[in-house]
């Protein structure tokens, strides 16, 4: 029986690894924390549909009791030499392991909001990430630095993301939506409360998302502002203060807020960049490279080794699902392939 | 204040053997500063610092005001850079922040553009037969204070601390705009949150006040200033800060630029004038300082050997809360011992 080896147990490496499962391959999935799908377990609802992230995470987590899978969690590949006729794979303790194709789905991270100081992440209480907003949405306990329930909340779109200062030029795509459906969180769960969004510009390209966007600002009394925040300071009373500029209106802009959400951004995942690195297919960013985005996009140029998810660039997660079944048919071209050979 | 993360970013600063140049503006303004600076180097720091009487204006304020083209500062600066030379020293401190933004901005340029540095060689050769060599190292003496700033709080009589209360006392800092905005990298903590001072503040004692508009203008800002209908405009930023401070009544506010220093100092006049507003609780307004002052205060040098009487807002209420001693009578000395006329009192700002 063929072996597949799979690094990262986020949607797409239990999607891939389900997959194969199914169609006989011997799969041995790899994850580093000792958990899977971490970056699901931190959402609340997911867009455009409001959908419970902790559902999303259960379906795939139950995938993994397929016979053919084996999951090993804890384990940190760091290394992977290609052997003539398979690959070995090397973890951070030294151990190896041998299979025949491997799927890198080592995912995204996001960007350390400390990077942009202006914005006083880490600094001033009432600086926070959409992650620690996912969380409060998720325990239902929104908050100011006082612990008090908000009037005002202002969401900041594009932290780290088409930003040359801090070196990622390239649009994160899930940010625009992500920050119109925490801020009709906010409105349901902290009736009277003002929420807005600064934004450059918003892409709403998903299906769904021109419609929430509308919802949001004609049910919630959302108020979007074309134009960034230039820097953010603590007043005296524990609030932040804001400095930017209404594009629009063509006219400076300052204002106090109770909480800054800093939309960030996603970045390749350390996993992602070091086996970019190693397998010589890191493209821009740190992201991995493969053949070609049309035709060619799980596979790296490289025998037996696929990409699938995240670790190629930001996606949804129904992106990185569908992607994964993709990588798992070219997978299984490939161990077709060889075993003719053989 | 302290640990936070930006006071991770630093920067060279040399150890010993310096070459340094006053600034056009600061003698008048802060009178005491320079000889300050130059007494605790050799004095309380035993290092070696060389002030040469031939040295000359950088053309900070006309280059930034269009007034001086470009080739004409960098063959001054290049003359200033010879005097270095000729001296044997490596290491530049420039005493006005403006200075040291033009020297960085130079020496940058010059390193990007090379055939500028022949052209600028050529241009101070033909001009007065000099050469010269780049600094290693160019550092603005707030840099050096605060490379220092153990080694001097180790020497100091006095800690920024409320003697009354027993508690910091609360520091307002602003830095001029040329010490990190232009080269980020060049200033000790960068743009952002420089730690410069706030490294001196903590060392010694005090707390620094981060307050709304820290990062904003001091109400210089050059065209603000040097334009005269544009002057509501300097006073207005001034204000700004100003009121953006007050709720955290701060014992003092310390600057590295004589600019910073100066506009905060008197635009404080003006706003009781014009507004009948003061920024304290008392309506003395709030001390201005550099950061030499605020080190040789602390040392023990005579606050009127410093040049505190020239400040707008009197420095008494400051002394008497860190429990400096000081001499009224000899407030309007002169070096040679005759008590002068002292000044007029503002209406509405107190002394």
């Amino acid at each position: 029986m063929k072996k597949v080896s799979i690094i990262g147990a986020g949607p797409a490496g239990i999607e891939a690894a389900s997959v194969l499962a199914k169609q006989g391959v011997q799969v041995m999935l790899f994850e580093k924390s000792e958990t899977p799908l971490k970056n699901i377990q931190d959402k609340a609802f997911l867009f455009p549909n409001f959908q419970a992230a902790q559902e999303i995470a259960d379906d795939l987590s139950g995938k993994l009791l397929a016979d053919g899978i084996t999951s090993a969690f804890g384990v940190d590949i760091t290394d992977l030499k290609w052997q003539g006729t398979e690959w070995k794979l090397i973890d951070s303790k030294g151990q190896t392991y041998v299979s025949d194709a491997v799927l890198i789905a080592t995912g995204y991270q996001v960007f350390d909001a400390h990077r942009k100081e202006e914005l006083g992440y880490g600094i001033y209480k009432g600086v926070i990430t959409s992650l620690d907003m996912e969380q409060m949405i998720k325990h239902g306990k929104i908050v100011n630095a006082n612990g008090d329930q908000p009037k005002r909340v202002t969401f900041l779109q594009c932290v780290g993301s088409r930003d040359e200062k801090s070196g990622n030029n390239y649009c994160s795509k899930l940010c625009c939506v992500t920050a119109v459906k925490q801020a009709i969180e906010v409105v349901k769960q902290v009736p009277g409360c003002e929420a807005s969004v600064f934004y450059m510009d918003l892409r709403m390209w998903g299906q769904g998302f021109e419609e929430m966007y509308r919802m949001a600002q004609e049910k919630y009394g959302v108020s979007f502002v074309r134009g960034r925040i230039s820097e953010a300071a603590a007043t005296f009373d524990g609030r932040v203060q804001l400095k930017s500029e209404d594009t629009l209106m063509g006219l400076p802009l300052k204002m106090t807020t109770d909480l800054l959400v800093l939309m960030v951004g996603m970045e390749a995942s350390c996993g992602t960049k070091a086996l970019g690195k190693v397998c010589d297919i890191s493209g821009e960013y740190g992201f991995l490279r493969t053949v070609t985005p049309h035709l060619y996009d799980n596979e790296t140029g490289r025998p037996g080794l696929f990409a699938a998810g995240t670790c190629k660039r930001p996606m949804t997660i129904w992106d990185s699902v569908n992607d994964a079944r993709s990588a798992a048919l070219a997978i299984k071209d490939y161990l077709d392939t060889i075993r003719i050979e053989n | 204040m302290a640990n936070r993360f930006w006071n991770e970013y630093q920067k060279a600063i040399a150890d010993d053997h310096f070459f340094y140049e006053r600034s056009c503006i600061r003698q008048t303004f802060f009178p005491g500063s320079e000889t300050a600076f130059l007494r605790m180097l050799r004095e309380e720091l035993n290092k070696d610092i060389f002030d040469d009487f031939r040295q000359h204006t950088c053309t900070g304020i006309g280059y930034h005001t269009d007034v001086v083209p470009l080739e004409t500062t960098m063959t001054v600066v290049a003359r200033l850079f010879s005097l270095m030379t000729e001296h044997g020293y490596e290491n530049y401190v420039p005493s006005c922040v403006t200075s040291f933004g033009v020297f960085t901005e130079m020496v940058h340029m010059w390193q990007e553009h090379p055939e500028l540095l022949e052209k600028t060689r050529e241009n101070l050769y033909k001009a007065c037969k000099r050469e010269f060599n780049i600094p290693k190292n160019i550092a603005h003496p707030s840099d050096v204070i605060y490379h220092f700033r153990n080694e001097l709080a180790a020497k100091m009589k006095y800690r920024l601390v409320n003697r009354f209360t027993g508690k910091p006392l609360k520091v307002v800092e602003h830095i001029g705009c040329h010490y990190a905005k232009i080269f980020p990298d060049k200033g000790v903590g960068k743009a952002e949150f420089p730690y410069v001072l706030a490294g001196m503040i903590e060392a010694w004692g005090g707390e620094v006040v981060d307050y709304p508009e820290r990062r904003h203008c001091c109400g210089f800002g050059f065209r603000q200033y040097l334009v005269q209908e544009n002057r509501g405009y300097s006073v207005s930023n001034t204000k700004k800060k100003l009121e953006s401070m007050e709720p955290y009544e701060p014992d003092f506010i310390v600057s590295n630029c004589p600019g910073c220093s100066m506009f905060l100092d008197r635009w404080q006049y003006t706003i009781a004038e014009l507004e009948h507003k003061t920024y304290d609780r008392e309506g003395y307004g709030i001390p201005v300082l550099t950061y030499e002052e605020m080190a040789g205060l602390l040392l023990g040098y005579d606050p009127w050997e410093l040049g505190l009487q020239i400040h707008q807002v009197q420095a008494e209420r400051l002394l008497d809360k860190i429990g400096i001693p000081y001499n009224p009578k000899d407030k309007y000395k002169s070096a040679d011992g005759k008590i002068l006329r002292a000044p007029e009192k503002p209406e509405n700002l107190l002394v």
